[in-house]
């Protein structure tokens, strides 16, 4: 399997939704071709500067909008169902792996391989250096074999940026795994109703593993990740379509051979550059952010987002964590591109809620741990306590 | 039947900052060739974000305030969005939602007499680049991308096209006094909103946009043209009137209808997550208050009031960094009068000898009030303080260093001075002569001579009256 749009010689994949300076950056679309970035993402620095090395970029799927990277511009097709980060990790190529969780492709794909993920709260990692797409929720994340791989990382790329504005200053951050006993979970029972038997009972398995460490789980109910992802999608399908727009084959990557004036050199370029999802995303989010629209979907999705992080931390004032599923499966089969929106939106209720309102995320054990704002040491905590009883 | 013009201003000035209004690029007035002034930022590559230059926001409010807005205390920015080559990421970051200042007011003297002018808002945003075309192509050039802007957007208040250019006149005065722009040719644009309705109605007529003019004269021509246009279709029926962007031909003087395509888009502002909402607290508002170079009227009157001529006034107020300069020797303990004096006369003339002008003038405020104040407290003579002040801006020496290298500071007691015109006396007798059979003005030789012997040092008013003494 051939994982790496680019291949250097190093220990840390990087998806290739990041920069690294001089090599070529893509986002897994044609319409960025050949387009070779002037400087390295902040993150990378951070990690090149405590001497780890760049094992190459890794193949996502077109701006990291569908399902695990599936739709790839470069990736031959079979290669790409699990993620192909996420398969450098689980096969012990790379120590870890970045990626950019924008839409879920990175928990799916984690939860999929079968190795652990984490999206830390927003603001976390500095953004300078993201191909971004929805900058209201994205963030970059860390892949590793498991809970302690992912503090390692965590702890050298978390902090302060002055090049990006949404990089929380004097923020102070905890990875520190500690003991679990005492602590409360919650499983979502919405959530489980929307996954097969296989999911159900990897959760289920889950939550019994995290009992026998003491950990105190129980199921409830809590109605809000339709209307979380929803607005999530709305949010993200404005904000991509926005931040695409500058992909116009005017400065840089495709431009179409054929044009007579300006505007035929826009839409053909960006017809040959974009594939069918990338289009979808733009009609939706073009279509949200119209006048017509505006007020009932853009601005709405924006209060719901204040209702939902009320919500959702008022859930955390009495658990520790929600433990949920990632993907409705346990594995994805090959569909077809014009069937992705639909599939994608389906499948982020799981990730949504987190890129909504900024909270942190853990996927370990093909299972999903979500936390309250700046709580990732818990969900490390409870992840590492399980990754640790075989032993 | 008469017609009553109505006109609104939209008007963008960009700001004299030392860098962009998102990233550390100089503006494009430091730039020599084309993409100069251009990094990963403002020409649009992925990966890089927005950050706030907090100098922009301090002009901003500073304008808003010589404008008597209200400040926001929370301010936000969104994205607008169009395709168009000079724009590198296809939206324009601007403010729509939360303008920085509002609901602010400026008072015009016209031949109409005083009237008030309501200030809509005044918004932030960054400029876009510009299009060169040669050829079978086109050239892009991102020197002025992210150049920051202020847009001061009116209240339909304008009667005549003479209370616009007397407004437009009066901002650029403001302006430049108040270090927010240098507001030169091209950095000043207007987009102008003009209805005519009936004397005495008070409904709007149908309203056109003339846009993006820069030459004060083109704007009242337009103006002009663009009303009688109104009053003839109203008048005559002569063609009628819809709801549109025109543009001002210069040549011909006429405006012209744009294509509906550059008019009619939908923009889908919406906020910008790359940048934060930008508080501005107690504190930081009286900071930027206090750092407010007083009103342009304000200031006039001071000057005014000081015994500075209208001419002085007129120089001073058209260039910050001079009046700053007085200002400062002002605060020092220097007379304004005479501040002016030693800065538009003598530090004037200086430079104009080396082909130089005011703007070109760098002396400290610290060394420009030591030398007046060496002159001030009678340690020299004017003359002196002069010959020092060559010096300073000359060579940059230390005036009081310098003036006791060259023997400048000889204290000249009344005995010794008494010697000198003596001696003065001695030897010009036929002077003598001459002024005690009358010719007055023959003391001004016998002065010169005492200057002369006294290497510029002593008071010339003491050594005045003390030569008239000993000639009675």
């Amino acid at each position: 399997m051939n994982c790496y749009s680019v291949k250097l010689n190093g220990n840390i994949a990087v998806d290739d939704t990041i920069l690294v300076k001089d090599v070529e950056a893509t986002a897994g679309s044609k319409m960025l071709e050949g387009f070779k970035p002037l400087f390295s993402a902040e993150a990378v620095t951070r990690l090149e500067n405590k001497g780890y090395k760049v094992a190459g970029k890794t193949h996502v799927g077109e701006f990291g909008l569908d399902l695990v990277g599936e739709f790839s511009h470069y990736a031959e097709k079979e290669d790409t169902l699990k993620g192909a980060a996420a398969s450098l990790v689980a096969e012990g190529e790379v120590k870890a792996a970045l990626g950019v969780d924008m839409n879920g492709s990175c928990r799916r794909a984690a939860a999929l391989s079968g190795v652990d993920f984490l999206k830390a709260t927003y603001g976390t990692v500095s953004r300078y250096g993201v191909i971004s797409c929805a900058a209201s929720g994205e963030q970059m994340g860390v892949y590793a074999k498991n809970a302690q791989g992912v503090k390692e990382i965590i702890e050298v790329i978390a902090g302060e940026d002055d090049k990006d504005g949404t990089c929380l200053k004097n923020q102070t951050y905890d990875y520190t795994i500690g003991d679990v006993q005492g602590k409360k979970v919650c499983i979502v029972k919405e959530l489980l109703q929307k996954c097969d038997d296989a999911v159900k009972a990897n959760v289920t398995a889950y939550a019994d593993k995290l009992r026998k460490c003491g950990v105190e789980v129980e199921e409830i109910s809590f109605d809000i990740f339709d209307t979380a992802n929803t607005a999530w999608q709305i949010l993200m399908t404005a904000e991509t379509c926005n931040n695409v727009s500058r992909y116009d084959g005017v400065k840089y990557g495709h431009r179409a051979k054929q044009y007579k004036n300006i505007d035929e050199l826009y839409v053909n370029s960006r017809t040959e550059g974009f594939n069918f999802l990338t289009k979808a995303v733009i009609m939706y989010g073009s279509d949200v952010l119209s006048k017509n629209r505006y007020a009932d979907c853009y601005d709405k999705s924006l209060k719901v987002r204040r209702v939902i992080a009320d919500k959702f931390a008022e859930l955390m004032a009495n658990y520790d964590a929600v433990l949920t599923p990632v993907c409705s499966k346990t594995a994805y089969e090959r569909y077809d591109i014009k069937d992705a929106f639909v599939k994608v939106f389906e499948e982020s209720v799981f990730t949504s809620l987190s890129n909504l309102i900024g909270t942190p995320a853990f996927v370990s054990g093909g299972v999903q741990l979500l936390g309250k704002a700046f709580g990732e040491a818990t969900l490390l905590s409870l992840a590492n306590a399980v990754e640790r009883m075989g032993e | 039947m008469n017609y009553e013009l109505v006109i609104g201003l939209e008007t963008h000035v960009e700001l004299s900052t030392e860098s962009k209004i998102f990233c550390s690029c100089g503006g494009h007035s430091a730039a020599n060739e084309p993409n100069d002034c251009v990094c990963p930022a403002c020409s649009g590559m992925p990966g890089m974000l927005p950050v706030m230059n907090k100098r922009v926001i301090e002009l901003a409010v500073t304008a808003g305030l010589m404008l008597n807005c209200e400040i926001s205390r929370y301010t936000t920015f969104d994205k607008k969005n169009y395709y168009y080559p000079d724009l590198p990421c296809a939206y324009q970051i601007t403010q729509l939602n939360h303008p920085i200042c509002t609901n602010g007011c400026v008072t015009l003297k016209t031949s109409l007499g005083a009237r008030d002018i309501r200030i809509k808002q005044i918004h932030m945003e960054e400029d876009a680049g510009k299009l060169v075309h040669g050829g079978k192509f086109s050239f892009v050039d991102f020197n002025r991308t992210s150049v920051p802007l202020i847009e001061i957007v009116t209240q339909p208040d304008f009667r005549s096209a003479e209370e616009v250019v007397t407004y437009l006149n009066k901002l650029k005065s403001m302006f430049r006094s108040g270090g927010i722009s240098e507001c030169e040719e091209g950095a000043m644009r207007c987009d102008v909103n003009i209805s005519v309705r009936p004397e005495g109605s008070s409904e709007f007529g149908v309203r056109t946009e003339i846009k993006n003019m820069s030459s004060f004269d083109a704007i009242e021509r337009a103006i002009k043209y663009e009303a009688q246009r109104h009053m003839d279709a109203l008048e005559f029926d002569t063609e009628e009137l819809v709801q549109e962007t025109r543009r001002f031909d210069d040549v011909s003087g006429k405006t012209f209808a744009m294509r509906n395509k550059e008019t009619e888009a939908d923009y889908r502002y919406f906020p910008d997550a790359n940048l934060m909402p930008i508080i501005i607290d107690d504190e930081w508002l009286e900071q930027i208050k206090a750092n407010k170079p007083a009103a342009v009227d304000e200031k006039a009157e001071d000057y005014r009031a000081a015994g500075i001529s209208d001419k002085e006034i007129d120089m001073l107020i058209s260039n910050h960094k001079i009046a700053k300069l007085l200002d400062d020797i002002v605060a020092m303990g220097c007379n304004a009068k005479d501040g002016a004096a030693w800065i538009l006369t003598d530090c004037a003339g200086i430079l104009r000898k080396d082909g130089k002008t005011l703007g070109d003038l760098t002396i400290t405020a610290e060394k420009l009030f030591a030398v007046t104040n060496m002159v001030d407290k009678g340690d020299i003579n004017r003359n002196a303080g002069k010959k020092i002040l060559i010096a300073v801006i000359e060579d940059d020496v230390d005036p009081v260093e310098y003036c006791k290298a060259q023997g400048l500071d000889k204290k000249v007691d009344t005995a010794m001075l008494g010697t000198v015109i003596d001696k003065v006396i001695a030897e010009n007798t036929q002077s003598v002569t001459d002024y005690k059979n009358g010719k007055v003005k023959a003391i001004q030789a016998l002065f010169g001579a005492c200057m002369k012997e006294l290497k510029g040092a002593g008071d010339p008013a003491a050594i005045k009256t003390l030569l008239e003494e000993k000639l009675k």
